[in-house]
């Protein structure tokens, strides 16, 4: 099992709604901000992608399906914030400080003058790493979705592709692998692939014979065919 | 074993119900613990809501059009390409770019969250984060372009790229027809943000909005 945040291929939901190319980028000011603080507060270096993506997805079911986008990561913000020991609960009940933060991570604040150099460098994740095992062209089974060894835990196999066949298309290298990296159990780097999967394998009723579904696949996500 | 220990009882819960006030609760008290610097919110924000865009990517694709040599250079390997044009950076660090031919259409979508090629588009349109667009372009991608006005001929396969890791993809989309000699600039005209998503098509010759 995985979470809410898994809903590739699920049935129920409707129509998408399309807006138009010129609609804002930020429907809201606070949607702005929401973005803007998540980044700042990640400059901290307090915690990393993979777990504030598992922060997002650990959300309470019923908290996740009411919360819209953004809401998702201010929730998820705030519970980093106090799980890392950066602010207090009573800080947040308050809505201000009780005192200045440690030297030591006030000197790690992001200043208005380091934000283009440091979006223009990212976080890049390849590393050194194992050689892969796998090469294009290779048939392989995705192993079923879920965390290998802590039960709820953050994974970038999909559900509705747990399971099936899939055909190696291009092996990128070793990157830091999500699964051990959300839970501050280091980088682990594992090689990573784009696998294609045939809609005629992962559904019942495709659309097309011919289409076909990729995603980027960790080498533990993968057995060889015998 | 390790496990999910964060699983109850979450703080966010104390924050007011109203988001803007919970955003701003957060800043406050970011900015008086001499965390987050305002300025540099502002920024960021300016960033994203006017300086980075489609615009990038469509210029990128423009290029790829007009230039076959930055074509082949830009589908065999993004990075180094992107990286000489300044458009890698964060959530464009690993960049693959597929090519849409008349036997293939490819489309662009995150299941698992809203991956997407900032550097490249800017942020995500409200309907790529949403659950409708995640949960169904992977089973019936077919159904959802049309909701988008775009109906692909039989003959032509999909392939949905489905982001779940930190590669971010770009379609390269088909040059629209009598376009022979149009200029980058003209050519990065038609290109609209949705092509380069897959869930939409360049503009056609006579539909150049005007410079």
């Amino acid at each position: 099992m995985t979470r809410l945040h898994d809903m590739g291929g699920r049935f129920g939901d409707g129509p998408v709604t399309v807006d138009g190319e010129d609609a804002p980028v930020f429907k809201e000011g606070w949607h702005a901000h929401a973005l803007a603080v998540t980044l700042a507060a990640g400059a901290l270096g307090q915690w990393n992608l993979d777990s504030s993506r598992h922060a997002r997805e650990r959300l309470s079911p019923r908290d996740y399906m009411r919360f819209s986008y953004y809401e998702k990561w201010i929730a998820a913000l705030a519970d980093l914030l106090v799980e890392q020991g950066v602010v207090t609960r009573d800080e947040l009940r308050a809505g201000q400080a009780s005192g200045p933060a440690p030297e030591g991570l006030r000197a790690r604040r992001l200043e208005a003058a380091a934000v283009a150099p440091t979006l223009r460098r990212g976080g890049p994740t390849d590393r050194p790493g194992p050689a892969p095992r796998f090469a294009p062209g290779d048939r392989v089974r995705l192993r079923r979705a879920g965390h290998a060894h802590i039960p709820g835990g953050h994974t970038r196999l999909p559900g509705y592709a747990g399971g099936h066949l899939a055909t190696i298309l291009h092996s990128h290298g070793a990157h830091v692998f999500p699964d051990s990296h959300a839970h501050g159990l280091g980088e682990a780097p594992q090689p990573l692939y784009t696998v294609a999967l045939r809609a005629a394998d992962l559904w019942l009723a495709p659309e097309h014979p011919d289409d076909e579904v990729t995603l980027d696949a960790f080498e533990p996500y993968l057995e060889p065919l015998e | 074993m390790p496990h999910d220990h964060h699983d109850h009882d979450h703080a966010h819960a104390v924050l007011p119900p109203d988001p803007a006030l919970r955003v701003r609760a957060l800043e406050t008290i970011l900015t008086q613990k001499g965390l987050v610097d305002p300025a540099a919110l502002d920024e960021i924000i300016d960033t994203y809501a006017h300086r980075v865009g489609p615009q990038e990517g469509a210029r990128v694709v423009a290029r790829a059009w007009a230039d076959p040599a930055f074509r082949e250079a830009l589908l065999d390997d993004a990075d180094p390409v992107l990286d000489s044009l300044g458009l890698t950076g964060r959530q464009g660090e690993h960049v693959t770019v597929v090519e849409n031919t008349p036997a293939r259409h490819n489309v662009i979508v995150c299941t698992l969250c809203s991956c997407y090629p900032w550097t490249l588009l800017g942020i995500p349109p409200a309907w790529y984060k949403s659950d409708e667009y995640r949960a169904r372009v992977v089973r019936e991608p077919r159904k959802v372009l049309a909701e988008f006005g775009l109906t692909l001929p039989r003959e032509q396969a999909v392939r949905v790229w489905d982001s779940t890791a930190e590669v971010r993809y770009l379609v390269l989309p088909m040059r629209p027809e009598g376009t022979e000699g149009w200029s980058e600039d003209d050519l990065a005209r038609l290109v609209t943000r949705d092509s380069m998503v897959g869930t939409g098509l360049p503009r056609a010759a006579h539909e150049a909005p005007a410079p």
